[in-house]
């Protein structure tokens, strides 16, 4: 018994050369991944050019309240003591009162800076991402209020449930270690003097 | 004033967004800008983190399959997934729809696969290949789910569950499809059970996922036998995998036990003595079959170039070409969102059309192999029926075993071995 070679049967052998060939595709899968690897992938991000400010962020995302926020580039901002994103645009005699605010949740804070410059922040925590705010600071103003999704929150799901929804087209996957589609470019933010300040001008990084 | 403000502002986005109306403030101080926040993705840690939990269950249950061959174990396993892929991770991204990506990655020059999505793709194939499908008995939190509500087991008939699971093939096709053409990634899209795992979901998705789970309760794992594209791979890696799961190591008794305990029907009963079917007549059907697949291909290939249209409309920019189109033909009045947010891009109509045309002539191609694959599948299927093997005991079906470890428990060989059998 000891002296027979081991038969391998019809079966076996077939299942063998399957295992053989299933081998080869993964290794052949592993070889073509690795050049396609990027370490940290893609994650989802809305482009603010295309953006319609439809409302669908707040209500599409996974989330709730959605991943999607305002984002104040503050170097575009005009400082306007008016703010079209802060207030609506129908207000009785320019009243400053709180009911004129366009912002359903509180989530803008308005702070005076120097006459006639008021700065406006976004507080994340209450922001829902519903884009009113946008929506008037595109119309009217500088467009430096922009909705972006927020990667401390995205859940970067394989197919972002908002970009389904979206209108205009305006979510696309992007390397994840570039994950925000800023229109200006993010050093010109970081306290230059205020005298030779240029707000950058078409800046959208397409 | 406000009209015209009203006007101008519906004009800007066709003059390039950039317009500034405001000049930028000049401050009589050293003002600083505060910082936009902008919050990374997920630290790499974590994602590796997530490769190692799924190679420590991938072995862990090759272990409780064939060591422990434990149910029990598989269990604790199963749970885990749940908890972790799950509720944790929210069941993204997974291996199920890692294939979308990975198949995206070798059309889109743009897009990089991470390496956590690579490993998810790769990492349960290679197991199948080695172990069989431990990966949807321990690691999978689809099948895990439901595995634990499959209350009152039913037994599917042998010619429907035969003919459904072909559609696990078909969706493979069609998700690969969409994703190589950048449309869509189906699989995620409708995935029944990320709304359990992300608490919240669509009304319809609500719905699909619900009718799944009570389906569920009544017939094992229908999503991972009836649906899931990855199921397919997986099944088709531990068909010829190198351990092959066994219903006991001592010697089968052909009591019909495990087969009856096995819900998912991948327990075959021994066969009818050989000769019982007339060989000849056998190998005549085969020889038919194997003259026609070309035929099926050629007929699946022409049927699909006829559906691409149809196949093109998943695209987005195909539907919105449409409804421009219509639009411009006076064919539809109400403006919809999407026409509108693309009137605002101020892009000339024609350029969309050509990029839809471009996609068309993607899709012509695209579904022409979608109906070759059909016509594959169909072929490969009938073929396979059509060869009788001989069997003398109970065995399983490795491409449909989901290695559960129902069988093991139930097997009075396999208790007395493990000294679990006690008298009643």
């Amino acid at each position: 018994m000891e002296n027979t070679p081991k038969v391998i049967t019809r079966r076996e052998f077939i299942a063998q050369f399957c295992r053989g060939a299933g081998l080869l595709v993964a290794g052949t899968t592993i070889g073509s991944l690795v050049g396609r690897t990027d370490a940290s992938g893609m994650v989802w991000q809305l482009d603010p050019d295309k953006c319609t400010q439809c409302g669908n962020c707040a209500t599409a995302c996974v989330l709730n309240p959605s991943a999607v926020k305002v984002v104040h580039e503050h170097s575009r901002c005009g400082y306007c003591e008016l703010c079209f994103g802060y207030y609506l645009d129908q207000r009785p005699d320019n009243q400053e009162a709180a009911e004129n605010v366009r912002c359903p949740t509180d989530a803008i804070k308005r702070l005076y800076v120097e006459e006639p410059y008021y700065q406006y922040t976004i507080d994340e925590a209450k922001c829902i991402g519903c884009g009113l705010c946008v929506k008037g600071c595109q119309a009217f103003g500088n467009g430096s209020l922009i909705l972006q999704a927020r990667h401390d929150r995205c859940l970067n799901c394989n197919q972002c449930s908002i970009a389904v929804q979206c209108p205009a087209q305006a979510w696309r996957r992007v390397p994840a270690s570039e994950p925000y589609l800023l229109r200006s470019p993010r050093k010109a933010q970081e306290g230059a003097e205020p005298t030779d300040m240029t707000p950058a001008t078409g800046g959208a990084q397409a | 004033m406000i009209a015209l403000l009203l006007v101008l502002g519906l004009l800007w986005p066709a003059l390039g967004i950039a317009a500034e109306n405001f000049p930028p403030p000049e401050f009589s101080w050293n003002y600083q800008f505060p910082q936009t926040p902008v919050p990374g993705p997920r630290p790499p840690l974590l994602a590796w983190i997530d490769m190692a939990v799924l190679a420590a269950m991938l072995v862990m249950a090759a272990w409780a399959v064939y060591r422990t061959r434990s149910r029990s174990h598989l269990f604790v396993l199963a749970a885990f997934g749940v908890a972790y892929f799950g509720f944790w991770r929210k069941g993204c991204v997974c291996a199920v729809g890692s294939i979308q990506n990975v198949a995206l990655s070798f059309t889109d020059p743009t897009y990089g696969v991470s390496l956590a999505v690579a490993v998810f793709f790769l990492l349960p194939l290679l197991g199948a290949l080695f172990y069989g499908r431990i990966f949807c008995a321990a690691a999978c939190p689809l099948g895990a789910l439901q595995d634990v509500v499959l209350l009152r087991p039913l037994r599917v008939p042998k010619w429907l569950d035969s003919s459904l699971s072909l559609l696990p093939w078909i969706y493979l096709g069609g998700a690969v499809l969409f994703a190589v053409m950048g449309s869509d990634f189906i699989i995620c899209r409708y995935d029944p059970f990320i709304l359990f795992y992300r608490l919240g979901g669509t009304p319809l998705m609500l719905a699909i996922g619900t009718a799944v789970v009570l389906l569920a309760v009544f017939v094992g794992r229908p999503y991972c036998r009836y649906a899931c594209p990855y199921g397919a791979l997986l099944g088709l890696c531990g068909r010829v995998s190198w351990r092959r799961v066994k219903l006991t190591y001592g010697e089968c008794i052909n009591c019909h036990l495990c087969a009856n305990a096995c819900p998912f029907g991948a327990i075959s009963p021994p066969t009818a003595e050989p000769g019982s079917v007339s060989r000849r007549e056998g190998r005549r059907r085969l020889g038919l079959l194997i003259a026609l697949f070309p035929l099926l291909l050629a007929a699946g290939g022409f049927l699909g170039r006829f559906s691409s249209p149809l196949l093109a409309k998943v695209d987005p920019t195909v539907r919105l070409a449409d409804l421009v189109f219509l639009q411009e033909k006076g064919l539809v009045q109400e403006p919809t969102l999407a026409t509108e947010a693309f009137a605002r891009q101020g892009r000339p109509a024609q350029e969309l059309y050509q990029q839809a045309a471009a996609i068309h002539r993607k899709y012509e191609l695209g579904g022409t192999l979608m109906g070759v694959w059909l016509g594959l599948i169909f072929g490969a299927r009938m073929i396979r029926l059509s060869i009788r093997r001989h069997r003398a005991e109970y065995d399983i079906d490795q491409a449909a075993c989901v290695t559960c470890g129902r069988c093991f428990d139930v097997c009075p060989v396999e208790r007395q071995r493990r000294g679990t059998l006690t008298s009643e």
